[in-house]
């Protein structure tokens, strides 16, 4: 109840960070996955993660979705804590999209449904509104004619944009990506990630967890690199792929050259 | 069987010739096997009825068993109160779907908070699995109504529907369940994800799924369902079998079991190969969609930038 209230009085104030992440802890029985990230994104800010398998990227995500509780530390959205107690989670996650690696769309519903089922139940939306809103959002990234088919139906880059459609149908002030390609065959990365290009340039304030490092320097206001449940270095792309100041990052990015993916 | 030897000819003569003829043989739709398969039944046929007909005790028991008036009499009256089992096992189905899929959805409730919950659900499926359903219908069919309380009906087939629903219904939130927890977590966490609450991701998407997938089971146990209904003859419901027994105690004989029999291989049967081929169905097609999957996930080891 408090929450809500000193929320409505902080998001006035327009200088508050979309997102601000304070000393965050989780671990996973006696495995620390996190351990004290600090991070604030500005409105509009996209933020890559970047670092090994394992090094806690997927897990910041979900913890900032409310998904995985967290041991330790705060999540502030537009300056109210998503994090206190007694905060009705649901409220916040209509604010935070996320988008799977799996994309686990709803199989049973056409894609329509998909994507109208949250605004209508969560957001009270009727049916023709949330239909209508939601196929402008299908014209907008080329899936208008895909709007009656089952998700089984569209190739893996088709059911990817659809997640993320049906993310946005919410209108989150962030949406955070996690490994959105890594599921996809090659030449479906494209469609998907010129997606995330467009929301990137009307404005969107995005968490992209990502392994297409030509995609983190092309797109991302800032790149932040994980290693194990720590941000271990943060700075404009340009400074982290051409002259990264931790042995940690250039050993990563010196694999990831020798992968031949970069 | 020489007609079979001509058509034979004659099918081999029209198919374009095979590539690998030897070994694909006896695997294929070939008319060969096929000959084979009705030549061996007919013979096991022939040898069983051979052994019943020839038995010593033969001509008596087509006179108790197998007495043509006698069934042709029987017949009529028995499918009539086949009826009485028909709706009660139509009422008693309403009820066994909805009582068990609340049994599984508080079953599957997450949380300290509903433990008592869990704890009370998981006792009454423990409890109406392990009784006999006899025991249960004498129990209850018989008890409740003795307490003669103020209110509580004493009408057997009431009764009747209740014992079956409260013995059913326990198994058949156990296939619920067994749904429910067969959607992938990753869907509510989806559902999540996008602000609905439990209760909305359980009743929107997870609970269509899992429905879905556990008709074939359902339906398994509706086949037990329809015969166990002759259990409520032992409270004073009178239904087939009730009216078989009175038949066959009046006539001193026991053909009057065989129309039963009829009666229910009728309407059994055909639910048992409607089973079966939904269950087929859909095992044909959790292997095609399984095959485009795992090429999906292939695809994580080589990816390029753009």
């Amino acid at each position: 109840m408090s929450g809500a209230v000193s929320g409505a009085v902080t998001s006035a104030v327009t200088s508050a960070p979309a997102l601000s992440i304070e000393g965050i802890w989780k671990s996973f029985g006696q495995l620390d996955v996190l351990r004290g990230i600090d991070l604030e994104v500005a409105p509009h800010e996209v933020i890559a993660l970047i670092g090994a398998s394992g090094s806690g990227k997927s897990t910041l995500l979900r913890c900032i979705n409310l998904i995985e509780p967290i041991d330790a530390g705060r999540i502030l959205i537009a300056g109210d804590e998503i994090t206190a107690q007694g905060v009705n989670v649901d409220r916040i996650r209509r604010r935070v999209g996320i988008v799977f690696q799996s994309f686990n769309l709803f199989p049973h519903m056409r894609v329509i449904d998909n994507i109208t089922l949250a605004p209508r139940k969560v957001l009270g939306r009727s049916a023709a509104e949330a239909e209508a809103a939601a196929m402008t959002l299908l014209e907008r990234f080329g899936l208008a004619e895909k709007a009656r088919e089952y998700p089984d139906r569209l190739s893996g880059g088709q059911q990817q944009r659809v997640a993320i459609v049906r993310a946005l149908a919410m209108e989150p002030d962030l949406l955070l990506l996690d490994e959105v390609t890594s599921a996809l065959d090659p030449e479906l990365v494209a469609e998907v990630l010129n997606v995330i290009r467009e929301l990137a340039a009307g404005g969107m304030t995005m968490l992209i967890a990502t392994h297409e490092m030509g995609f983190a320097r092309d797109i991302a206001s800032r790149v932040c690199f994980l290693d194990s449940g720590r941000i271990l270095e943060q700075g404009s792309p340009r400074q982290i792929f051409a002259e990264p100041r931790e042995a940690r990052t250039r050993q990563f990015l010196n694999r990831i050259i020798e992968a031949g993916r970069l | 069987m020489a007609s079979d030897g001509v058509r034979l000819e004659d099918v081999d003569a029209v198919r374009p010739p095979r590539v690998n003829p030897g070994p694909r043989r006896a695997f294929g739709p070939g008319a060969r096997p096929l000959l084979i398969a009705a030549l061996s039944t007919a013979v096991v046929f022939a040898v069983l009825a051979a052994i019943v007909v020839n038995a010593p005790g033969w001509p008596r028991f087509q006179q108790a068993f197998l007495n043509g008036p006698i069934f042709w009499d029987a017949l009529p009256k028995v499918a009539g109160k086949f009826l009485v089992n028909v709706r009660l096992f139509l009422v008693a189905e309403v009820l066994i779907l909805v009582l068990g899929l609340v049994l599984a959805v508080l079953r599957s409730l997450p949380g300290p908070v509903f433990f008592p919950v869990r704890l009370l659900a998981t006792l009454y499926v423990d409890l109406f699995r392990a009784l006999p359903g006899v025991l249960v219908i004498f129990m209850l069919g018989m008890g409740i109504p003795a307490l003669r309380i103020e209110g509580v009906p004493k009408d057997e087939f009431f009764w009747a529907v209740v014992v079956l629903t409260l013995i059913y219904s326990a198994y058949v939130s156990e296939v619920y369940r067994a749904g429910i927890e067969s959607v992938h977590p990753s869907q509510e966490a989806a559902a999540r994800s996008l602000g609905l609450s439990r209760w909305q991701g359980l009743r929107y998407v997870v609970l269509p799924q899992a429905v879905r997938r556990v008709i074939p089971p359902l339906l398994n146990d509706f086949i037990g369902l329809q015969k166990d209904t002759v259990l409520v003859s032992f409270i004073g419901v009178v239904e087939v079998f009730r009216q078989t027994q009175i038949v066959q105690a009046a006539r001193f004989n026991f053909t009057p079991y065989l129309a039963t029999a009829l009666v229910f291989l009728v309407v059994t049967i055909p639910m048992a190969r409607f089973t079966d081929w939904l269950l087929k169905r859909e095992k044909d097609q959790r292997v095609a969609s399984g095959g485009s999957r795992s090429s999906a996930s292939m695809s994580r080891v080589n990816q390029t930038l753009p």
